[in-house]
């Protein structure tokens, strides 16, 4: 442990942020205000972390959150389909989130499942080898 | 050179869920010689194996011990990166989904030999469907009063490749965003809150154990002058067998992505990752060691099929939306070379974006603050020079567009 308190107390900030968002789906302005005055550090310190980092959102996520794998290995086995299914599927765009609020379409990063390509995360679980079939599926199991 | 089994050989063999699957084939029985031994006899033996770093770098992991060992301050801190980003790498992933009980035991050896109470793994967020796994193989560790010297925990990332560079994992620890540091000085003498601190990679630490019970001669043997034992390499892309092997370190790139991938089609390798560099298929021979070129063992195999320009404007897009931000060179950088390649490929090249790109890329290797910035430049550079007929055949195009485009204008223009 560090042995200077503030340091003890700034240690627990990502995971109280990730707490958040897992809870409500969003890091607002209220939570950061509050986090920043709970740990004697500056909002703007807290914003700092709580936008760096791509699983940490300060805009509303849905309850379903599905993160499509666009690097290299992904892209070339055609992670575009995966992407035009859920589109068709769900009605929005990447970035966006489904008007009743149960699903948010987002791309990300390698996902390290290049063994598996096309891959995605729904919320947090990984899923590989996608087709349309697999896609379908998986959407009617989260409702 | 073949397949040999030093950090997989449990994967598969073991049950993940049950240490005394582990116990049977001879688990703990490296922490239990350690522990009679004094820290420095523990690391002389790491020293004299000649073990590198395998998340990329290569840094020999007994100097690295050591330094932590003789820096100054009873609390020190050891650090398992567990923070797989690297493109097309997901090697550890496999490590922890199949043998979490080596890597904890090689955690509780390399705690007791730099004298650190406290260990973390850093375990990206991407693999978060790993941590009850990790979770409940520690939790049968310390029932077994295996960890009853160090404290261990797991801390989850939030999604950031560049926490996989140590300096930067550990601002992340600290609740921070993950901004690499100025070094040195370097997390052996400076590095979790101040403390003396070692970042190890997960496959670096599964050879540990092996290398305590069987002596460090015995891995002294295995591979290349200057690349000891093996190497676990993820192979993807266009290969008709995806997967994880483990070679001896030297072994030529055909024999893992043709032998044992099966791929039939190759137009070029990319070793390493994103920032790796690029063999095209005439030097599949190339060997895989420290010597010549390895990185993390992330090798992705890309057909003829496969564009270089639309392979290089996605590896560039991934560096500039991970770059971290903190020195100029990286941030602004990546995203210039970005927006040639995209106009590049959109058809809108002009004669000096080669030229550009290879300005650009000499000075992010120059002047960046770390490996992400600096390594840019490798794949960049790569493409460059082996497939620059291509790119130059595509401004040639971009040049008979663009003319066409204005003729187009100027007919237009006329006939109104």
């Amino acid at each position: 442990m560090p042995d200077k308190p503030e340091a003890q107390k700034r240690e627990t900030l990502l995971a109280l942020l990730q707490e958040e968002q897992e809870k409500n789906g969003c890091i607002s302005e209220q939570f950061i205000a509050q986090a920043a005055e709970s740990m004697g550090i500056t909002v703007n310190e807290v914003y700092g972390v709580a936008t760096f980092y791509s699983f940490l959102s300060t805009s509303a996520l849905a309850r379903n959150v599905i993160r499509v794998c666009k690097s290299v290995p992904c892209y070339f086995s055609n992670s575009q389909s995966v992407v035009d299914a859920l589109q068709e599927e769900l009605g929005i765009l990447p970035g966006e989130t489904t008007p009743d609020g149960k699903f948010s379409l987002l791309l990300t990063n390698c996902i390290g499942a290049c063994d598996q390509a096309p891959a995605m995360l729904l919320n947090n679980e990984l899923h590989g080898n996608l087709t349309r079939d697999k896609i379908a599926k998986l959407l009617k199991a989260c409702l | 050179m073949p397949v040999q089994h030093i950090v997989l050989k449990n994967c598969q063999v073991i049950d993940p869920t049950d240490i005394h699957t582990y116990l049977e084939l001879g688990g703990f029985k490296a922490l239990e010689q350690a522990l009679g031994m004094p820290p420095e006899a523990i690391i002389a033996e790491i020293k004299s194996s000649g073990l590198r770093g395998r998340g990329g770098a290569g840094f020999p992991c007994g100097v690295k011990w050591e330094l932590a060992l003789k820096s100054d301050g009873a609390e020190k801190y050891f650090i398992c990166n567990a923070d797989e980003g690297e493109v097309g790498t997901f090697k550890d992933r496999y490590i922890l989904q199949h043998d979490p009980f080596t890597l904890i035991e090689a955690i509780a050896i390399a705690a007791l030999a730099i004298g650190a109470k406290q260990a973390y793994i850093y375990l990206r967020q991407e693999y978060h469907y790993l941590l009850g796994g990790l979770l409940n193989a520690i939790e049968q560790v310390k029932s077994k009063g295996y960890l009853e010297h160090v404290d261990l925990r797991v801390r989850q990332g939030a999604g950031a490749y560049i926490c996989g560079e140590e300096t930067a994992l550990i601002e992340s620890i600290e609740g921070k965003r993950g901004e690499v540091r100025f070094k040195p000085p370097y997390p052996p003498s400076l590095g979790l809150w101040g403390k003396p601190t070692v970042v190890n990679n997960v496959e670096t630490l599964m050879n540990i154990p092996a290398i305590l019970l069987n002596g460090a001669q015995w891995f002294n043997k295995i591979g290349t002058e200057k690349s000891k034992g093996t190497k676990v390499f993820s192979v993807s892309g266009d290969v008709a067998k995806p997967g994880v092997c483990e070679f001896v370190m030297g072994s030529r790139i055909d024999e893992i992505v043709v032998d044992w991938a099966q791929a039939s089609d190759i137009k070029m390798v990319q070793v390493g990752g994103a920032t790796g560099g690029i063999i095209p298929c005439e030097m599949l021979a190339t060997p895989l060691a420290f010597e010549t070129i390895l990185g993390s063992g992330a090798i992705t195999v890309f057909s003829h099929r496969r564009d270089p320009l639309d392979f290089i404007t996605h590896t560039v897009e991934f560096l500039a939306e991970e770059s971290c931000g903190k020195c100029t060179p990286c941030r602004e950088g990546s995203e210039v070379m970005l927006e040639i390649l995209e106009r590049l490929a959109s058809g809108d090249g002009r004669q000096e974006d080669i030229q550009t790109l290879e300005e650009l890329a000499s000075v992010m290797s120059l002047t960046s603050l770390c490996g992400l910035g600096q390594a840019t430049a490798v794949p960049v550079l790569d493409t460059l020079r082996y497939f620059r007929s291509e790119f130059n055949h595509r401004i040639q195009q971009s040049i008979f567009l663009r003319s066409l485009r204005s003729q187009s204008i100027s007919e237009m223009r006329r006939s109104k």
